[in-house]
């Protein structure tokens, strides 16, 4: 059941409490890519609205708009009913919506006090203004229950903690809306537990909440409505206490055509890549991938889906050897592998395994340089492209000029700078020059990520060529169809850890949907 | 979804030849502006010092000879900038490059010249080269930022460069801190000594064969910086990091290599100097020329060819200044100072002011031909 | 033991003479990186105001009238690398490095221009500079012992621009601590993003922190003409403004130890000229260029993490760029 329906542009009968914020029509574009398509929502006063979609849905772009970061395209939003201009943070906060950002805007060397009180001091003079302050923080940290020391230094407190200053931010500022941008992304179990108390606790207050989310649990325990968005578009709205799981998981997944790729029977032979018991930590120090454990096989593509953030890319980049491992093992074809940063990277490469990563710009490729130099990073070295001391420039052209023409990059010119390719045929370059070296074990992140979709079908087609001809490959995709059509088994990843594992032909959207969202499941209860 | 397959950005020669030309032609414009202010005619001041810097034999030496200090110190700046460094301290590598030379040619002076000659080369660029290492491994290792830390150590090199010839090198009964004369086989001939034994009068200026070793180094900075494995690793690391790290290449060890091979750079102008015009050890002979340097590379745009011409250009600008100060009394050298910082501020600072507009004009015209590039993909 | 005392004193009232120029510039330097931008054009701000100062006080014989110039044109520049950084996103480094150089040129080709003197600036009369202001009773207890030699020697006899920038100290830390503007400046350095979306414009933040490094290093260079000195000479800063740079990392950013730092260096330089040809029993005699190079080594000692730890604010650097 819908909880709104065609009432665009209908003002609600008089008598009805008009909703808390209403979305109206709204539409943003960056660039070519349309984050938010005709968008209307209404999240009624008091409640708790959650907001779940994968990545790239628009949900962020979206609240963003609303926070007025930045400014729509075209449509209106409306606040208590009345129309609001939001040309910035400063009109939202005047409306009464307050932001809790993914990544806290806050700065760490003041104290709480100081973090709260910045731009709206209310005074050229901080002392007398602060006391102020003071009692007022006071008195929210006792309304809402968030206690929270006020001369504490930010930088030094839990993550948390943290949180809820953002949150006491925003209180401060009297907003009535309060927006989560996936707030529990950075927590320990604990801590999400709390957090759902001082929502809960808000709620009570009268405040009206927005969670972004792509978690299910969350949703289900939480919230009142949900609007489920995908692709940039509001798909549904409806009540929570009417639908399921089951349902929302669909919804925010999609009911996709599959692009099955021809392959033969899987047929696995030997591990040659085995992860065992391992965890990494991010460059934040904050633990991402958590004791997990799986194998690769020759003649298998292991597919790792799951919403993006959960872990993949730390877990790929461990496996590269760029990023240290905290504890466990990572071995291929029975070598145990060491070392993390630039010196794994080498050995990992050593052993035989190629890296397509995940970003190819950031990482993968060097866009200012030509691409026959793209095309040899991480292999520059290699006997066949240097003399003693100068570099074969004929060979490497050459080279890379048949990677290419195997490729079918277009246009074949390696002396053309990188960034000049489309992504399509930029990806093409990252994957002729991994495969070039045929390795035994090949890891894969978002191939097709920004790539048309006729170099789609044929990158398809190459990973499906090296499976048959014996190699491991580790594919991680926020594709949910790519996943389904390419892999022989496939894992997901929720939150650091991999909440279930099916084989290509077990595999239902459905049911990774809900992986994906946080529900471990086996085989046999998702067909109940 | 994805992007346009039409080239997304303009041709080369735009980025690498018009658009410095604009940000230099700025620079003059704004400098002929203020020799205007100053009483004097902008016109009749390039031609002076087109002439002053060209007009006869003696002056294309002098020009040539400080061109010669620019390519060094012109090609110590690129270098590090291809690591995405910042070296501000040429000054004090090119200052310890000359003692390093200073030191072979009062030791060995006596020994035959082609000898004492190279190893006063290699030893002004290992002195450079190691008064660069601290600063390298500092930012390499300890994150400490190069600029402030070249700095620094410019300043200590002026003091340790005084205590050294005061104390130790000072010619005794001398008045000022300068060293015994070389022998004959630490002096780098001047050309126009070779060009008077084929006949030609070249006049009398401080070019030497320096120079030649200048030209030299341009050709070799280019075969190492896009040719060797080396140089591919700085410019990895330079372009971005992530990259390099996941090709396997260490960060620290390439910001080592490039700010080693800077300051060796740097330091060949004691070469010049010292064993080129000199001819024994002395102050203050660097006089701002690591920071023409700076100017120097973000002109050229890292590249030995570029570099070159932007010497060129600032040798001429130097020499020719002087007669610019002689002929025009309201002018003097200095002026020449005020257009180096001006092309530094639109070279560098200011680059993307225009850079950004010029090269959306040629952007559009490549995109309304695109129908063959689109049926391509 | 009267001598000593004697000494002393006159040892520190040198090192508050040459400290002055120092403190100034380098709380310059604190409101300018405190915002998230580098400022290594100390030296051409300074160098600056204080040809304005000299060629204005000449001109004009009036030494408040040259301080008024001197503010003004060091704001100028300030403002240039503000266009240059914030507005442009330019590199910041080379911004501060190119107005440096241009003002070096810039200083001699106009003092030449109007005042045919070559590369400096006539001498200033006392007239038209800064003089020592003498505080009451200075004279009469000059014979007091140790108390009137320190009032009368120390204290009193200054001129006003140096009773300025000891005031000035206090002043900065109140502003940068205790003000509204003082918060968001800090802020901005550290988290730009969080400002940004408080509502607070980040531009407008980092040009005020520049106008602010513009006034304080307008009065370093014009201290540096009338009042320190008696005219304007081709880089008369002589590196002060990269000394005023390396107190400010010695004095990692904060008010207090930042002027601790600045009275080091001044006090080194003051020792200078004294310990030359010195005997120190059990080291010998220090040669004066290590002196020299002390305050430079030991920033880079700093830098390196041998001193303790320096911690510039976080955005240092880094033009700011709305995320997408």
């Amino acid at each position: 059941m819908a909880a709104s329906d065609a009432g665009r542009g209908a003002s609600p009968p008089s008598g009805v409490v008009p909703p808390a914020l209403e979305v109206i029509g709204v539409e943003k574009w960056f660039g070519s890519v349309h984050a938010n398509s005709n968008i209307n929502i209404r999240v009624a006063p008091g409640t708790i609205h959650g907001i779940i979609g994968e990545n790239g849905a628009g949900k962020s772009t979206l609240m963003s708009v609303v926070y007025g970061y930045y400014r729509a395209d075209s449509g209106k939003i409306q606040v208590n009913g009345e129309t609001v201009q939001i040309k910035g943070p400063e009109h939202a906060i005047a409306s009464g919506i307050g932001m809790v950002h993914q990544h806290f805007m806050l700065v760490d060397t003041f104290t709480v006090l100081e973090n709260i009180v910045l731009g709206v001091e209310n005074g050229r003079l901080l002392a007398p203004n602060l006391a102020a302050a003071r009692s007022e923080l006071e008195r929210l940290e006792r309304d809402y229950n968030l206690e929270v020391d006020p001369d504490a230094i930010v930088g030094e407190l839990p993550v948390g903690v943290q949180q809820r200053v953002e949150i006491l931010k925003a209180l401060y500022r009297g907003a009535d809306i309060l927006i989560l941008d996936e707030p529990t992304g950075v927590l320990t179990p604990q801590e999400v537990g709390h957090l759902f108390r001082i929502l809960a606790a808000l709620r009570k207050q009268g405040k009206t909440i927005i969670l972004i989310t792509h978690k299910l649990r969350e949703i289900m325990a939480l919230t009142d409505e949900v609007t489920v968005m995908r692709s940039g578009k509001v798909v549904a709205q409806v009540y929570t206490s009417e639908t399921t799981r089951e349902d929302l998981a669909a919804m925010m997944v999609g009911r996709t055509v599959l692009l099955r790729v021809e392959k033969s029977a899987p047929n696995p032979g030997e591990v040659l890549l085995d992860v065992e018991d391992l965890s990494v930590k991010d460059n934040a120090g904050i633990v991402r991938v958590k004791n997990i454990s799986l194998q690769v096989r020759a003649h298998e593509i292991l597919g790792i889906a799951g919403v993006a953030g959960n872990g993949q890319s730390e877990l790929m980049e461990a496996l590269a050897g760029i990023l240290p491992r905290q504890s466990g093992h990572i071995r291929i074809k029975g070598e145990e592998i060491t070392g993390g940063t630039a010196r794994g990277a080498r050995n990992v490469r050593a052993a035989g395994v190629g890296h397509v990563p995940e970003d190819r710009q950031h990482m993968g490729l060097i866009t200012s340089f030509e691409a026959c130099e793209s095309g040899i990073l991480g292999y520059h070295r290699d006997e066949k492209y240097n003399g003693r001391v100068l570099m074969n420039h004929a060979a490497i052209v050459a080279d890379v000029g048949r990677q290419m023409a195997e490729y079918d990059v277009r246009p074949p010119l390696p002396r053309l700078r990188t960034g000049a390719f489309s992504g399509g045929n930029q990806q093409k370059i990252v994957l002729s020059r991994e495969m070039n070296r045929d390795p035994d074990v090949l890891l894969v992140g978002q191939p097709t990520r920004g790539v048309d979709i006729g170099a789609i079908e044929f990158i398809h087609r190459r990973l499906v060529d090296m499976r048959d001809a014996g190699k491991a490959v580790l594919l991680v995709s926020v594709e949910l169809d790519e996943i389904l059509s390419l892999s022989d088994r496939i894992v997901v990843m929720f939150d650091g850890e991999i909440v279930g594992e099916v084989t290509q032909d077990e595999a239902t959207e459905q049911m990774l949907g809900l992986m994906m969202a946080g529900e471990r499941q086996t085989p046999q209860e998702s067909t109940k | 979804m994805s992007a346009t397959n039409a080239p997304t950005e303009a041709p080369r020669w735009v980025t690498h030849a018009l658009v410095p030309l604009i940000n230099l032609s700025l620079a003059l414009i704004i400098s002929g502006l203020l020799i205007l202010a100053l009483g004097e005619d902008p016109f009749e001041a390039i031609s002076i010092l087109a002439y002053g810097a060209f007009g006869y034999p003696e002056a294309i030496g002098y020009t040539l000879y400080y061109t010669t200090n620019f390519i060094f110190t012109g090609l110590a700046v690129a270098i590090a900038f291809h690591c995405f460094l910042f070296n501000i301290g040429g000054e004090g590598q090119a200052y310890l490059g000359g003692l390093g030379a200073g030191v072979v040619g009062l030791a060995i002076g006596h020994w035959p010249a082609p000898i004492t000659l190279i190893l006063g080369i290699l030893a002004a660029a290992v002195f450079g080269g190691a008064w660069a290492f601290i600063p390298a491994y500092l930012q390499a290792k300890r994150g400490s930022h190069i600029v402030i830390t070249t700095i620094m150590f410019n300043f200590i090199a002026a003091a340790l460069m005084t205590y050294l010839m005061v104390e130790i090198f000072i010619e005794p009964g001398q008045q000022s801190a300068e060293s015994r004369d070389f022998e004959a086989g630490a002096i780098m001939p001047f050309v126009h000594d070779i060009l008077a034994q084929l006949g030609i009068d070249a006049g009398h200026s401080y070019l030497n064969l320096s120079f030649v070793l200048a030209l030299i180094c341009c050709v070799l900075f280019w075969f190492f910086v896009w040719r060797t494995r080396w140089g591919y690793e700085i410019r990895s690391v330079g372009q971005n990091e992530s990259a390099a790290v996941y090709g396997g290449i260490m960060p620290s060890r390439a910001i080592i290599i490039a700010m080693c091979i800077s300051g060796g750079l740097a330091g060949l102008v004691g070469v010049n100097e010292i064993m080129g015009v000199h001819h024994r050890l002395l102050l203050e002979f660097t006089a701002g020329y690591g920071f023409v340097g700076i100017a120097v590379a973000l002109m050229g745009r890292n590249h030995p060819f570029g570099i070159f011409l932007a010497a060129l250009l600032f040798g001429a600008l130097y020499q020719g200044g002087q007669e610019l100060a002689f002929d025009m009394p309201n002018i003097n050298r200095d002026m020449v100072v005020v257009i180096q910082g001006l092309v530094i501020l639109f070279s560098g600072a200011l680059e993307h002011m225009f850079r950004g507009r010029i090269e959306a004009l040629f952007i559009r015209r490549a995109k309304t031909a695109p129908s063959a590039a689109a049926a391509a993909e | 033991m009267g001598e000593n005392i004697t000494f002393f004193v006159l040892m520190l009232d040198a090192m508050l003479r040459v400290s002055t120029p120092l403190i100034l510039a380098s709380f310059a330097g604190m409101f300018a990186e405190r915002s998230g931008i580098v400022d290594i054009g100390l030296e051409g701000k300074m160098l600056g105001a204080a040809f304005a100062a000299a060629s204005v006080a000449l001109v004009t014989d009036s030494a408040w009238l040259g301080l008024l110039a001197g503010i003004a044109v060091s704001v100028g520049l300030a403002m240039i690398h503000a266009f240059a950084c914030v507005t442009h996103k330019g590199n910041q480094v080379v911004s501060g490095m190119a107005l440096n150089i241009m003002v070096a040129g810039l200083g001699p080709v106009l003092a030449l221009a109007w005042f045919k003197q070559g590369s400096q600036t006539p001498m200033i009369a006392d007239i038209a500079r800064f003089k020592p202001v003498h505080l009451p009773f200075a004279d009469k207890l000059r014979d007091v012992p140790v108390v009137g030699e320190v009032y009368s020697e120390l204290i009193s006899g200054h001129n006003i621009i140096v009773y300025l920038a000891i005031g000035m100290v206090p002043l900065a830390a109140w502003f940068i601590y205790r003000t509204r503007f003082g918060l968001r400046l800090r802020a901005v350095g550290e988290n730009p993003e969080a400002v940004d979306t408080a509502g607070i414009s980040v531009a407008g933040m980092r040009y005020r922190a520049m106008i602010v490094c513009g006034i304080l290093c307008g009065v370093a260079g014009t201290y540096l003409a009338i009042a320190m000195n008696t005219l304007f000479i081709r880089d008369m800063t002589a590196g002060m403004g990269y000394l005023a740079l390396a107190a400010l990392i010695f004095g990692k950013w904060k008010p207090l130890p930042t002027l601790l730092a600045c009275f080091l260096f001044a006090f080194a330089q003051a020792l200078e000229a004294r310990l030359q040809g010195v005997d120190i029993p059990g080291i010998g005699i220090i040669p004066v260029q290590a002196i020299q190079a002390l305050p430079y080594i030991l920033t880079v000692l700093l830098l390196a993490g041998f001193v303790g730890k320096a911690v510039p604010p976080k955005a240092s650097g880094i033009p700011y760029m709305k995320e997408k």
